[in-house]
């Protein structure tokens, strides 16, 4: 029942935005315009500042992550269909996890348009090592959007909700960029040392498995009042 | 019904504070299967307060709510399954077509065939014509129509309905006053919040009058629902209790 729902969930947010399309494109024009102004501002001479390109790329995600959390919610709101979500028999867990894994496969789209965009104009070699570079954005991702989800969800009434929820969210979440960011520069390295790699992306594991763990834990009880 | 069953709902002396605001406050009633419960008041008066209590949304500051012999904190998912509720928002995806909609909700209740729950729905509804439409090209009454089979999918005992009849049209209006009576028929315990007494006469099978968070009557069977609603209003504007009346 847990992974029915959560499939339930997942399925309705895909569909709901391959018809509007309006969170892709939104958050997709905002990450593309920062690391295009990065660019102009960094880029001298064909010449990019070191590790500036592993940067880059996790402020976009960071910045287009917050604007993907408030939109998916505040959908949520306008006709109050959090609402009937939270009063269907269904585990709030499940539904936690279902609109998480929609977020995260939004943003994981947005980083298969960034991540070239990104190598081209800082020429990073990013694309280098893809398995390495998708489970270091991979685990960054789920860090990132597992605190985001929880914190839209519980300030989807609250009046000021898009000047709180980066407020509240990027605090908790700096660890995991910095981690995100260190783990990519170590992956931009012209000799990469896998051990420095290893320990990055451990340490994005576990973070996840951290906050989804406290984010299970505590969406019920949150959302109940 | 995939949840628990019961044959009553009991309030018993139910607050709700939010930080220092009183919401509703020391709400005692009891309604029965087969039963139109009405929740009357001016606005600011807590309907929609005390129907979130009643969804299981909100918990009580004070006081309990008792679903036969269940109770909230013990059987929140499972009861959850055995209510109903039709919110003034429609609780609908307007990018989403009506079918699509309700074979959402229709799996969210885990019914065995989800796709056939939401055709039967529809045509229930009467909009099997219009499954494959998105509900944002519906009109208003057509949207409430999906509402209310969304509310009903899984055949809930309990039924809520705030408002309902909002922006309808006389003949949807009548419609939904006519599908709540077969409801009241089925056995269904239905509570209804609503400002609207002309739709709402002869419905009722008895009225919780609130006033400013507070009960301020209960009438059974209540006729003449506009005059009765205006004396005890004018009444409770200069005596705060609580009477029981016989309509």
């Amino acid at each position: 029942m847990f992974a029915r729902v959560v499939w339930l969930v997942l399925r309705k947010d895909l569909t709901v935005e391959v018809r509007s399309l309006e969170i892709a494109y939104t958050t997709l024009f905002f990450a593309v315009s920062c690391v295009l102004v990065f660019a102009f501002a960094l880029v001298h001479e064909g010449r990019a500042p070191e590790d500036g390109a592993a940067g880059i790329l996790w402020i976009a995600i960071a910045f287009a992550g917050t604007l993907a959390l408030g939109r998916t919610f505040e959908r949520e709101r306008q006709s109050e269909t959090l609402r009937a979500l939270l009063l269907a028999p269904a585990a709030r867990p499940a539904i936690y996890v279902g609109k998480l894994l929609g977020i995260v496969t939004l943003l994981v789209a947005g980083e298969m348009v960034l991540v070239p965009l990104v190598a081209l104009l800082f020429q990073a070699p990013l694309l280098a090592r893809p398995l390495w570079l998708t489970a270091i954005l991979v685990t960054g991702t789920v860090g990132f959007a597992s605190v985001g989800t929880l914190f839209a969800a519980m300030l989807v009434r609250a009046r000021s909700r898009d000047v709180l929820l980066p407020v509240l969210l990027y605090p908790i979440t700096v660890p995991v960029i910095i981690a995100g960011v260190r783990a990519t520069a170590a992956l931009l390295q012209p000799d990469v040392e896998i051990d420095i790699l290893r320990f990055w992306l451990a340490l994005l594991v576990c973070f996840d498995i951290v906050f989804v763990t406290l984010a299970l834990w505590t969406f019920e009880p949150l959302m109940t009042d | 019904m995939t949840g628990f069953d019961f044959d009553d709902l009991a309030v018993e002396d139910v607050s709700r504070h939010f930080g220092r605001r009183r919401a509703v406050s020391r709400i005692t009633f009891r309604t029965t299967r087969g039963a139109v419960l009405g929740l009357l008041g001016p606005n600011g008066a807590g309907k929609s307060t005390l129907l979130a209590l009643l969804a299981t949304l909100l918990r009580p500051s004070a006081g309990r709510i008792r679903y036969g012999t269940h109770d909230t904190a013990v059987h929140g998912p499972s009861l959850r399954a055995s209510i109903g509720v039709l919110g003034h928002d429609l609780f609908l995806y307007p990018e989403l077509t009506a079918h699509e909609n309700l074979e959402f909700f229709a799996g969210l209740y885990a019914l065995a065939d989800p796709r056939a729950a939401a055709a039967d729905a529809l045509r229930q509804a009467g909009l099997a014509d219009r499954a494959g439409d998105a509900v944002s090209s519906f009109s208003r009454g057509m949207r409430q129509r999906v509402a209310l089979e969304r509310a009903l999918i899984h055949r809930p005992r309990l039924l809520l309905l705030d408002e309902p009849f909002t922006g309808l049209d006389d003949a949807s209006a009548a419609a939904l006053a006519a599908r709540l009576r077969t409801l009241r028929e089925t056995g269904a315990i239905v509570v209804l919040a609503t400002h609207d007494l002309d739709l709402a006469e002869g419905l009722f099978d008895s009225a919780v009058f609130l006033r400013d968070g507070r009960m301020v009557d209960v009438v059974d069977r209540p006729e003449a629902l506009r005059s009765t609603y205006r004396h005890i209003m004018s009444r409770a504007h200069t005596v705060p209790s609580v009477s029981r009346t016989e309509g």
